[in-house]
């Protein structure tokens, strides 16, 4: 257990030992743990190398560090061997004897393990050089792989926590705003709020106590980035968050996060309690004076609930409904009182800024959108993810370039950002520099960060049906437009995917549209019908042809299509018919097969598994 | 008190008090199906919204919990505003197709049914205005009754749906729901709400059954006015 820090100077002193303690030529073999490894059994495999290294009795001449994860979740479970950089993926158990006794003992590379880049077919050796890596700027979650997420002396020793000495010693909390500000640090959550003036007002409010609060309830499908980061440097969020409090004048806060993410749950309460010990959190922190503490709540998982007010109410123990915000949480937030509430991401990124300056800050990102954004990069994708830009980077750049383009050499289609309130973007606006504003300008919304990739077979009425009944479901059903109508719509989208659309229904649902963005309660519903809205801006056509021709030109609405082979490319291999799990898909060996539509369920799964795309869909 | 315009009439009000009890006093009609004078404002049915002009800044807010400021102009009956009201009946007319008074606003509002809106066939008559679970909470003071589920399968009932230990069977929740949709039954000495059976207290002067016992204890317990004294019925106090 580590004892109190109580000064600067012991903190430096402090991060200096830590910093000493780990030499950087040393070898070391750093795991990523974060979920998606995990998932992939990345457990058995530290277990593995734990065994191997004590086996040649070599614990404490090679490091081994498990860290959060690294963001290139396509590849796992990966390893990066130190001080070279060597980079191997898809590691499986076997292998790791393997890599002690070639790379670390000798430095052998074990070519079967280097990532190829599909582009080239180059065997790349080094982290840095993997194309998905080399275009990023990994500036908050590049930490995430120099560090244990439960070792407060890893943070320490990079230099953890200075940002707050700095603030405690040297700033007053009005320097701070003001850096904050100078800065435009607008919030990650989605909203793009600057986060220096809501600060600025909470610390102007009148009422005490003043709330300092974390929105870690991340529930966007296919999203992950808060998630990653709380499980992998928790450290930082919470510097954040001191350093926000001090700043707001708050004494309390609170980390509110789903329940759903076990792992973060565990290692920031890990860290609570270590910058507790340290002297970090609690009473009198650095000896100056500033006290501050936190508490973790755990939400039930539900979408609205990372709404500010439905936020606060789930914290105060009542059921998760917004409420109207004609008075800002600002002033009157958690328990109405004076509530300053900011997203992971947004926490994350102001130590840099303390400890690097406003200006250093700006000059990352463009005109009216400053710092990098982390983005989860997922769907039809070759490098499935999490990747970190600055902000302005280009749609293009983010998918063809670090996220390898379309499997298969499939056709890109559209990009769906913001989560289930976010639209759908097509080819065309690929070029369009991606922050708050031009995101918004183009219908969709930067969102939390989440994006989903879509191919020409995905259909877009399918998906905007998909969001809309993700909405339907997270309603928190207190006002009529959202509960009512965001259901009627998606009965509408259900009887356009059957086949069953009128002609009118594209006009009535833009006219609901309207209706419910202007009449909901909350953001939730006032946001709700933007991927049909977005989905009918730039796929009308797609749209059209369900209602007037009954046809899905994706080949995915099941009641408007019909499989059948292509007797001219199919070479009878039997894998459809072995795939088929009702026996609709048949034929001899070495001769073109045939489906039988009457037993015929339009799984998909002989297109999905034909090799030689003689599997029609019409 | 702050001057503002609503419906292009100049009106003087009080600052902090919010459109709708302004425009109301004004004789202004704003419709609404979640308002009641015994109770704090919710903006659950979104039919009160109007169109609010400040300074540059034209937004659609909800009447009932937006308070009026100097140089507001509010239009109650805007194109927008209209759309919303129209919407909000629509649903709620699907949901609740058999409701007299929906039916009713509706046709005074000039709003026809949305024939591309299958009407639910559950027959219930609840369109979620909460006016009862505030009023069990806020007036009465006893909480029997809240929300299970979210989003559409959203219902108003006692915890778990079993009889509720806290209900006094004071009916205050029947009283006031707009459509009739809860249910309070009385036979003799018994009355049932919410699948509870509570028993009548006979008036000791008249002999009328008048009240649930568990109300008049929890009144007198309340207000210290003895059981004994509660015992008789109003008119014959």
């Amino acid at each position: 257990m580590m004892s109190k820090i109580k000064s600067l100077d012991e903190l430096k002193s402090v991060q200096e030992k830590f910093r000493a303690g780990r030499d950087p030529n040393r070898p070391c073999i750093t795991v990523c743990v974060g979920t998606g490894c995990l998932a992939y059994g990345t457990k058995k495999l530290v277990d593995g190398f734990r065994a191997e290294l004590a086996k040649r009795d070599l614990a404490g001449k090679i490091d081994f560090r498990t860290t959060g994860c690294h963001g290139f979740c396509e590849r796992g479970p990966m390893i990066v061997i130190s001080p070279e950089k060597t980079f191997y993926q898809r590691v499986g158990l076997d292998d790791a004897a393997e890599i002690i006794d070639k790379t670390l003992l000798k430095g052998e590379i074990i070519d079967r393990l280097l990532y190829v880049d599909p582009a080239t077919g180059e065997k790349i050796v080094r982290e840095d050089d993997v194309p998905f890596y080399k275009k990023q700027t990994r500036l908050v979650f590049g930490l995430n792989s120099k560090i244990d997420p439960e070792s407060i002396e890893d943070y320490l020793a990079i230099g953890g926590y200075g940002a707050l000495g700095k603030a405690l010693a040297g700033m007053k909390p009005d320097d701070i705003i003001r850096e904050v500000i100078r800065a435009n640090l607008r919030g990650r959550g989605g909203g793009g709020f600057p986060a220096g003036w809501k600060w600025d007002e909470t610390r102007k409010a009148e009422g005490e106590p003043k709330y300092v609060i974390c929105n870690a309830d991340e529930g966007d499908p296919g999203a992950y980035m808060d998630r990653s980061l709380l499980e992998g440097n928790p450290h930082l969020v919470l510097e954040g968050m001191i350093i926000g409090a001090y700043a707001i004048g708050s004494s309390e806060g609170y980390i509110y996060v789903r329940n759903e993410y076990p792992l973060a749950v565990k290692n920031i309460h890990t860290a609570i309690r270590q910058a507790r010990e340290a002297g970090l959190l609690g009473g009198d922190i650095l000896g100056s004076g500033f006290s501050f503490d936190l508490k973790i709540n755990r939400g039930g998982g539900a979408f609205v609930c990372g709404e500010s007010s439905a936020l606060f109410a789930s914290l105060e123990g009542r059921a998760g409904e917004p409420r109207a915000k004609y008075i800002h949480a600002t002033h009157k937030g958690l328990y109405d009182k004076p509530t300053n509430l900011n997203n992971v991401e947004t926490w994350a990124n102001v130590p840099f800024i303390i400890e690097r300056g406003a200006d250093w800050y700006r000059g990352i990102g463009t005109a009216g959108s400053k710092g990098t954004k982390i983005f989860s990069l997922v769907g039809k994708i070759n490098n499935t993810g999490l990747v970190e830009v600055p902000m302005g980077t280009t749609l293009r750049e983010i998918v063809f370039e670090i996220g390898g383009g379309i499997p298969d050499g499939r056709k890109f289609k559209a990009i769906q950002t913001g989560g289930p309130s976010g639209g759908c973007i097509p080819e065309q606006c690929l070029d369009m520099p991606v922050d708050f504003d031009e995101l918004t300008k183009i219908g969709s919304m930067m969102g939390s960060g989440g994006m989903i990739v879509m191919d020409d077979r995905n259909c877009m009425v399918n998906v905007a049906k998909y969001f809309t009944n993700f909405l339907v479901n997270e309603s928190c059903g207190k006002c009529v437009p959202c509960r009512e109508g965001i259901r009627r719509m998606r009965d509408i989208l259900i009887d356009i995917t059957e086949g069953k659309g009128r002609e009118e229904d594209v006009e009535l649902l833009e006219k609901m549209s309207k209706g419910i963005v202007d009449g909901s309660l909350c953001a939730l519903g006032g946001s709700a019908p933007n991927p049909v809205l977005s989905t009918i801006r730039y796929f009308r056509d797609e749209y059209v042809a369900h209602i007037k021709e009954k046809r899905c030109p994706a080949g995915v609405c099941r009641e408007l299509i019909a499989y059948s082979v292509d007797q001219e490319k199919c070479t009878g291999c039997t894998v459809c018919a072995k795939v088929c799990p009702t026996g609709a898909a048949a034929g001899e060996r070495k001769k073109a097969h045939s489906i039988d539509q009457a037993k015929c369920t339009k799984c998909g799964a002989c297109r999905e598994s034909c090799k030689f795309d003689s599997i029609i869909v019409r | 008190m702050v001057n503002l315009t609503i419906d292009n009439r100049k009106i003087e009000a009080e600052d902090g008090r919010f459109i709708l009890d302004v425009a109301r006093e004004n004789g202004i009609e704003i419709p609404t199906l979640c308002s009641h004078e015994s109770l704090e404002p919710t903006g659950s049915c979104r039919l009160c919204v109007v169109e609010a002009k400040q300074g540059k800044k034209t937004r659609i807010v909800t009447s009932c919990l937006y308070p009026v400021a100097e140089g507001m102009t509010v239009d109650t009956k805007s194109e927008r505003v209209m759309n919303v009201r129209r919407l909000v009946l629509q649903l709620l007319m699907a949901r609740c197709p058999e409701s007299e008074p929906l039916r009713e606003l509706a046709s005074e509002l000039g709003v026809e049914a949305e024939e591309r809106f299958t009407p639910d066939k559950d027959k219930i008559k609840c369109i979620l205005c909460r006016m009862c679970v505030r009023t069990c909470e806020k007036v009465v003071g006893v909480s029997a009754i809240g929300f299970s589920n979210r989003g559409p399968g959203k219902n108003v009932c006692t915890p778990f749906k079993e009889e509720s230990a806290t209900c006094i069977g004071c009916g205050a929740c029947a009283y006031i729901c707009p459509t009739g949709h809860i249910e309070m039954t009385s036979t003799g000495d018994t009355r049932t709400i919410w699948g509870r059976t509570f028993k009548m207290q006979a008036c000791k002067v008249c002999g009328r059954f008048f009240a649930p016992e568990d109300q008049l204890a929890y009144i007198s317990e309340k207000t210290g006015v003895p059981a004994d004294t509660l015992a008789v019925c109003i008119s014959c106090r």
